[in-house]
Formats: structure tokens, C-alpha cells, sequence
């Protein structure tokens, strides 16, 4: 018994979570035709909660037909509860000796859970302010951008869009920068 | 065809309604599997964005990677296959807009605001259901970013 509990706490390997991960494409086609992205669900939240005087037209339409989406978004919550609170890893994830090396030039420390107390610790305003400005960038970039790591990176590149080329590539310049230059630099004003 | 006497207090109405609330029920279980796979592949961990971001570990790369090569390949067996969607349509892949410009402002937007804490979409639902509450303050600027997209979009390359 306890080793079946263990084994479910236990992370992936690569091999196992990637096609699993590749698998919700088909899967969404075949349950109803639909392209999998997640960051639409922001514009449809967006038109759900704005009053109809103050709305821009970008989201007058009727996300009654998007449902689906929210409601996956839901599963997604429960997916997090089931996996990341119930069954949560035990350990630290298992980085490479160099990426646990850079976590903690960062001044974070490695410990269990998936993201680090230093960067949910609401008593320090940097931390509100990173959080901040990492959502904004998010919520403005993947509705310019016209998706996000699943509806690019993901479905996008397994259906061979070039425009989902050019998406996926411009995220990892612009993730590359923001890891490797600017947060050092926050985390240096947060610590 | 000429519609069916109404009897026996079955509405064609509620019936339909039934068989949309299964339809969503499989949105819920899709996503719940989701979910759970971001957590134990450990894609939703902010340790394992960083690594992937200073190119220190394969594991990242193995896994877009493998997840890219199984959509593709299963994706192309299910259309080739000729096996229709669950409400009987032809499978078919809503094409992406044309152009580069959203594509690469939008993208290197987005881009830095992923690596900067290390949570895009997904897991940021993920991370609420784990119980990571500070990711409100993401998810809510979040759609403050996306509202400001709405306001702006007029006035931006595409």
C-alpha cells in the first residue's frame, strides 16, 4: 500500500509525461473538434466578467459556444488538486547538478512543492510585483501571440503550422531572456 | 421529418440538455487528466521551467519534444484513419492566422513573462488547484494583460 502511494507520488520521467502530454491533441479533436490552447479561457473570462457598456469588441462574441474551455480549465484545477495537493512529490524535483546550482545563485532554496517560497511570499512587495508583471506579459502576449505553450508549442507544431513555428521559437527567446537576465536581477532586489 | 408527438413529459429540450452536460463532463475528465500530467511530469514546477531556460537538463526538452512528435504522429493516424469526432464530423485542424508579427511581438511578450515566474496558462490553473494560492495575483494580471490586448489590438502590428 504504501509503496502503490509511493509510486503515484513519484514524478515522470520525460518519456512517460511527454507523449502523455502530446496525446490531448487527438484526443480533443476527437471529442469534438477542438483545437486544444488554454489561454483563450483568459478572453473568455474577460467577456464573461466585463459589463457589456465598458466591453471592447474584441470580446463581443459568444463565448457561450467556448465553454467547453472553461470547463477543461476546471479539470485542469482538479487535475492539480488530484496530482499537486493529494499526491503531492515528496522531494524536491530531482534537477541536474547545474540547474540546482543556479537555483540557488538565485538565493532560492530547493525543497518540495512546485514553486518556491521565495517566490510565493506575500510579505515581500517584489514578489506582488513580479507576480504581477509576470501575468500581465502572459495575458497581453498570448493574446497577441494568438496562444500559449499548449495552443502553439503543443497543438500547434503536431499539426505543422508554420505561424506555431514562429510563436514557439519567439517563447523561448523571450523566456530565455527573462530567466537568465531579468529575474536575476529581481530576485537580487527581492532578497 | 416531421417532429415526434411530444409525450410522456420528455422534452427534446432536456434531452439535449443531458447530452450536452455529458459532452462537457469529458471536458472536465480531458482536463483533469491534463492537469495531473503537467504535475507528474513536473512541467507546472517553476524549478524545471529554469533549468529548460538555462539549457542545465534534457528533461524539458524531452518532454515538449516527445509531446510534439505524438500529437503529430497521432493526429496524422486519426485523420488518415478516417474515424469521425464523437458527434460524427470529419476531424478536422482549425488553421492558424497568417503573418509573423503577432507571432514574434506576441510571442517574446509572453515569452518573458514565462520565464520571469515560470507559469504560462496552464499551470496556472494547475498551480491554484495544488493549492498555490499567489498565482491569483498572476491569473489576475493575467486578464488584465488580456483586456488591455483587447483595447490595443486596433492599434497594433499583426
Amino acid at each position: 500500500m504504501t509503496e502503490l502511494l509511493d509510486f503515484l507520488r513519484s514524478p515522470w520521467p520525460w518519456y512517460v509525461g511527454g507523449p502523455l502530454i502530446g496525446l490531448t491533441v487527438p484526443l480533443l479533436l476527437w471529442l469534438g473538434n477542438k483545437s486544444f490552447g488554454i489561454s483563450s479561457n483568459l478572453r473568455h473570462a474577460c467577456a464573461i466578467l466585463l459589463p457589456e457598456r465598458v466591453r471592447p469588441g474584441f470580446f463581443r462574441y459568444d463565448w457561450r459556444r467556448e465553454r467547453w474551455n472553461l470547463v477543461f480549465a476546471g479539470g485542469l484545477i482538479l487535475g492539480g488538486f488530484v496530482a499537486g495537493a493529494l499526491l503531492a512529490d515528496p522531494e524536491p524535483a530531482r534537477l541536474s547538478a547545474a540547474g540546482a546550482q543556479s537555483i540557488r545563485d538565485l538565493g532560492v532554496e530547493l525543497r518540495p512543492g512546485l514553486v518556491p517560497a521565495e517566490l510565493t511570499d506575500l510579505g515581500s512587495p517584489g514578489v506582488w510585483l513580479l507576480l504581477a508583471l509576470s501575468g500581465l506579459l502572459v495575458g497581453f502576449g498570448t493574446r497577441y501571440g494568438g496562444g500559449c505553450t499548449s495552443g502553439h508549442a503543443i497543438t500547434g507544431l503536431s499539426t505543422l503550422q508554420a505561424p506555431s513555428l514562429i510563436a514557439t521559437v519567439s517563447f523561448f527567446v523571450g523566456g530565455i531572456l527573462s530567466a537568465n537576465f531579468l529575474l536575476p536581477l529581481f530576485m537580487a532586489v527581492i532578497r | 421529418m416531421t417532429s415526434a408527438p411530444n409525450i410522456s413529459g420528455v422534452h427534446p429540450q432536456s434531452t439535449s440538455t443531458t447530452r450536452a452536460a455529458t459532452g462537457l463532463l469529458a471536458y472536465l475528465l480531458a482536463g483533469l487528466y491534463f492537469g495531473a500530467v503537467l504535475v507528474k511530469s513536473e512541467a507546472a514546477s517553476w524549478y524545471r521551467i529554469q533549468e529548460m531556460f538555462r539549457f542545465e537538463a534534457f528533461h524539458m526538452f524531452g518532454l515538449i519534444g516527445s509531446a510534439v512528435l505524438t500529437g503529430m504522429v497521432t493526429t496524422m493516424l486519426l485523420r488518415r484513419s478516417g474515424l469521425k469526432s464523437r458527434d460524427g464530423q470529419t476531424i478536422q485542424v482549425t488553421a492558424k492566422d497568417k503573418g509573423w508579427r503577432r507571432y514574434v511581438f506576441g510571442g517574446l511578450t509572453f515569452g518573458v513573462g514565462w520565464g520571469l515566474a515560470g507559469v504560462c496558462p496552464g499551470p496556472i490553473f494547475v498551480l491554484l488547484g495544488a493549492g498555490v494560492w499567489p498565482i491569483l495575483i498572476v491569473l489576475a494580471f493575467a486578464l488584465l494583460g488580456t483586456y488591455l490586448y483587447g483595447v490595443l489590438k486596433d492599434r497594433l502590428p499583426h
